[in-house]
C-alpha cells in the first residue's frame, strides 16, 4: 500500500447537548438506537478508522444516515469531532489554530458539494476564481489559472454565463474546475455526482477518472451508489449507522463481503465487470495458447476465451505468467455467493 | 367581593407620585444634557440644511434632469423616467416644488440614516441568536408605539425642528431594513456558505462575498419598505417643525382646506409611487442572475 494522506483515528461523533460523556457509553457497546431512546444523543460516527492512502481515490460508500458526508465534513472540520484524531500528512488537523485551519483549507483540501454550491450572483469564471481569490492570488494570474481547469472541464465559451443559465452537469464542472483550481492535494466530494441525472454521471465519472490518470490526487469520494463506488473506487469503505463495516478494494469487497448488509447491497452489481482475471485465477499453467493481463476484467476476458475457443488460459503479469484460470473458475466467480459457510441465507 | 368589582389601582396619590417622578427626572436630565445632546446632533443638522437648500435652491430644470437620471439608472425604464419627469412638473406647476424639495431632503437623509444604522445592526443580528431575541421585540415596540409616544421625549431633549423630526422619521423606518437584512443573510443557502468555509474564507470574505450579495434582494426590500415608511411620517414630522408638504397638509386638516389637502396628499404619494417604483426595479435588476437563459 502507498503512502498514508489522510489517516482518522478512533473518530467519534455524537450529536446532543453532552456527546463526551456519550463516547464511553458507545464504547461500552450502546448501540445507536439505544442511545437515541435512554439519552436522546445522536450517533453520528463511531469508532471510525481509515487511512486513506495518498494519490488514490478513496470511496466512501453508505446509504442516506450511515453519517457518510458527516465523516467527510470532520476532514476540514466543517464539523468538529467529539472525539478522535484527523492527520492530514501527519499534521493533527484539529490541533489547528483558526488561522491555521483556514490556511490549510485554502491550500491543501478543496471540496466538491452535493447541489454543487455555487455563487449564483458570479460568472463561472468568477466562481473559479474563488478559491484562489480567498487566497489571494493577483488578478492576472487568477484569470489564467481559472480558464485553464474551464478548459480541462470542457466550458471553454461558458466563462461569462451565470451558474442558473448552465445545466446540472455543467454546474458540476463548475464545481469541480474551482475545487481543482486551487491545486489542493485533497479533493473532497460530498456525493457530488449523486444530483446528475444517470448518462450525465457516467460522463462525469470519466471525466474525473481522466482527470486523476494525470494528476493523482487524493480523492476521497462519497456516494450511495454502489455502481460508482466499484467503478471510480480504488478503496472502498462501507458505512452503516456511523460504523465502518468494511474496507479493500472493489475486488475485496465483491469477492468477500464482510455481512450480509455488504452481501445485500452488491447483490445487483455486474460482477464481471468488477472482478479481475487475478481474482478468480489459481495456481499453475496451462498450455491452450492464450494469456491474459491479469488486471483483465471478466468482461472481456471470458468472451476472449470464447473467441479462442479455449476453456483455460494463463494469467500474465508483467510478460511472466503468474497462474491460470478455466472459464468454470470464471463463471464462478461471477455466481452471487450464497454466503460464507454455504447456507441459505435470507436477505432483508 | 370588593376587590373583584373594581381593579385594586394604586391610590391616586401615589400614582401622581410615580409619574411627577418620571416626568422631572427626565426634565432634569434633559436640561442638564439637552445641549450636550444638540451639540452632538448639530453637524447632522448643519447637513440637513445644507442639503436641503441645496435642493431647493437649485434651478428647477437640473433637479427634473438629475431626477430623470436617476430614476433611469435605478429603473431603465422609459416609462417610469417619463412618469417622473411629469410628476415633478405637475407638483411644480401647482406650486408645491419647494416644499416637495423640502420634503425630498429630509426623506433622502432618512433613507440613508437608516441604511447606515440598519444594515450593520441587521448583520449583528444575524450573527446570533441572542442578539436577536433583544433587538426583535425593540424594533415591535418601536414600529408599534404610537408615533406621538415617542415625540413627547424627543421634543423635550431636543426642542422642535429638523433634527428631532429626522429621529422621530428613523425611529418609525428603521425597523424594516433591520429585520429584512437578518432575515435576507439567514436565509442565505447553507451549502454555499459551506463551500465558502471549505474554501478558507475568513468572517469578512463570507459576508461580504456570499452572505450579502445573496442576502441583496432582501436588503433592497428592506430599503423600499423604510423610504414608503418614513414618507408615510411626513405629517407626523411635520407637527414637530419639518418642513414640507407635511406642513401643507397640516394647516388642511386644521383649516377644513379640502382642496389643499388633496394637492399636497397627491404629491406625497407621488413621490411614494416614483420611490417605489425605482427603487423595485433597481432591487429586481440586480437579481438578474437568478433568471435562466443568456439575455444579461
Amino acid at each position: 500500500m502507498s503512502d498514508v494522506k489522510v489517516s482518522i483515528k478512533n473518530l467519534y461523533k455524537i450529536f446532543g447537548p453532552n456527546g463526551k460523556d456519550m463516547v464511553q457509553k458507545v464504547e461500552d457497546g450502546a448501540s445507536k438506537a439505544s442511545l437515541q431512546a435512554k439519552y436522546q444523543h445522536v450517533l453520528g460516527l463511531s469508532n471510525v478508522n481509515i487511512d486513506i492512502p495518498a494519490r488514490r481515490i478513496q470511496v466512501i460508500m453508505g446509504l442516506s444516515g450511515s453519517g457518510k458526508s458527516t465523516l467527510i465534513r470532520h476532514l476540514n472540520r466543517l464539523i468538529e469531532p467529539t472525539s478522535g484524531q484527523i492527520l492530514v500528512d501527519g499534521e493533527d488537523v484539529l490541533a489547528m489554530s483558526d488561522k491555521e485551519l483556514r490556511e490549510f483549507r485554502r491550500n491543501k483540501m478543496s471540496m466538491v458539494f452535493q447541489k454543487f454550491a455555487l455563487l449564483p450572483h458570479r460568472t463561472v469564471m468568477d466562481n473559479v476564481c474563488y478559491g484562489l481569490k480567498i487566497k489571494g492570488i493577483e488578478k492576472v494570474e487568477m484569470k489564467e489559472r481559472s480558464q485553464k481547469w474551464i478548459d480541462r472541464v470542457g466550458l471553454s465559451g461558458f466563462e461569462h454565463n451565470y451558474p442558473a443559465q448552465l445545466s446540472g452537469g455543467m454546474q458540476q464542472r463548475v464545481g469541480l474546475a474551482r475545487a481543482l483550481a486551487t491545486d489542493a492535494e485533497i479533493l473532497l466530494m460530498d456525493e457530488a455526482f449523486s444530483a446528475l441525472d444517470p448518462l450525465i454521471r457516467k460522463d462525469m465519472q470519466e471525466i474525473l477518472l481522466d482527470l486523476q490518470e494525470e494528476l493523482h490526487k487524493t480523492i476521497i469520494f462519497i456516494t450511495h451508489d454502489l455502481d460508482e463506488a466499484l467503478h471510480i473506487g480504488d478503496n472502498i469503505v462501507i458505512l452503516r449507522d456511523g460504523a465502518v463495516i468494511q474496507q479493500g478494494s472493489p475486488q475485496e469487497i465483491v469477492l468477500d463481503p464482510a455481512d450480509d448488509y455488504v452481501r445485500d447491497f452488491i447483490k445487483d452489481i455486474n460482477r464481471a465487470r468488477v472482478l479481475d482475471v487475478s481474482s478468480v485465477m489459481k495456481p499453475g499453467s496451462t498450455e491452450s495458447g492464450l494469456e491474459l493481463a491479469s488486471n483483465l476484467v471478466l468482461e472481456l476476458a471470458m468472451p476472449a476465451m470464447v473467441k479462442a475457443d479455449v476453456t483455460s488460459a494463463n494469467v500474465m503479469r508483467d510478460s511472466e505468467v503468474i497462474g491460470m484460470v478455466t472459464l468454470a473458475d470464471m463463471i464462478g466467480g461471477i455466481a452471487i455467493p450464497e454466503s460464507h459457510e454455504g447456507e441459505q441465507v435470507t436477505y432483508r | 367581593m370588593a376587590i373583584f368589582d373594581e381593579f385594586p389601582s394604586m391610590g391616586r396619590a401615589d400614582l401622581m407620585d410615580l409619574k411627577k417622578g418620571i416626568d422631572f427626572a427626565f426634565s432634569d436630565f434633559s436640561r442638564e444634557n439637552g445641549e450636550a445632546i444638540e451639540g452632538f446632533f448639530d453637524p447632522l443638522m448643519f447637513f440637513m440644511v445644507w442639503f436641503e437648500k441645496l435642493l431647493m435652491n437649485a434651478p428647477w430644470p437640473l433637479m427634473i434632469l438629475i431626477f430623470a437620471v436617476l430614476a433611469w439608472l435605478g429603473a431603465r425604464s422609459i416609462p417610469i423616467v417619463i412618469g417622473t419627469i411629469i410628476s415633478f412638473l405637475i407638483i411644480g406647476r401647482f406650486g408645491m416644488w419647494e416644499d416637495t424639495m423640502a420634503t425630498v431632503a429630509i426623506i433622502s437623509v432618512a433613507t440613508f440614516l437608516c441604511i447606515g444604522l440598519g444594515i450593520p445592526l441587521g448583520i449583528l443580528m444575524s450573527r446570533s441568536n441572542r442578539v436577536q431575541a433583544v433587538i426583535t421585540p425593540v424594533l415591535d415596540i418601536m414600529q408599534t408605539i404610537p408615533s406621538f409616544v415617542y415625540l413627547i421625549p424627543v421634543v423635550m431633549l431636543l426642542g422642535i425642528g429638523k433634527v428631532p423630526g429626522l429621529i422621530a422619521v428613523c425611529i418609525y423606518a428603521l425597523p424594516p431594513i433591520v429585520r429584512l437584512t437578518n432575515l435576507g443573510i439567514r436565509l442565505v443557502d447553507k451549502e454555499v456558505l459551506e463551500a465558502a468555509e471549505a474554501f478558507g474564507s475568513n468572517y469578512r470574505q463570507k459576508l461580504f462575498d456570499v452572505q450579502m450579495p445573496l442576502a441583496l434582494p432582501n436588503i433592497f426590500a428592506g430599503v423600499n419598505q423604510t423610504i414608503m415608511m418614513a414618507l408615510a411620517m411626513v405629517v407626523i414630522a411635520a407637527m414637530i417643525g419639518v418642513k414640507g408638504l407635511g406642513v401643507n397638509v397640516l394647516k388642511a386638516v386644521s383649516n377644513q382646506y379640502l382642496a389643499l389637502g388633496i394637492m399636497n396628499g397627491l404629491a406625497i404619494v407621488a413621490l411614494a409611487v416614483i420611490f417605489d417604483r425605482v427603487s423595485q426595479a433597481y432591487g429586481k435588476r440586480l437579481q438578474k442572475h437568478r433568471q435562466g437563459g443568456h439575455g444579461v
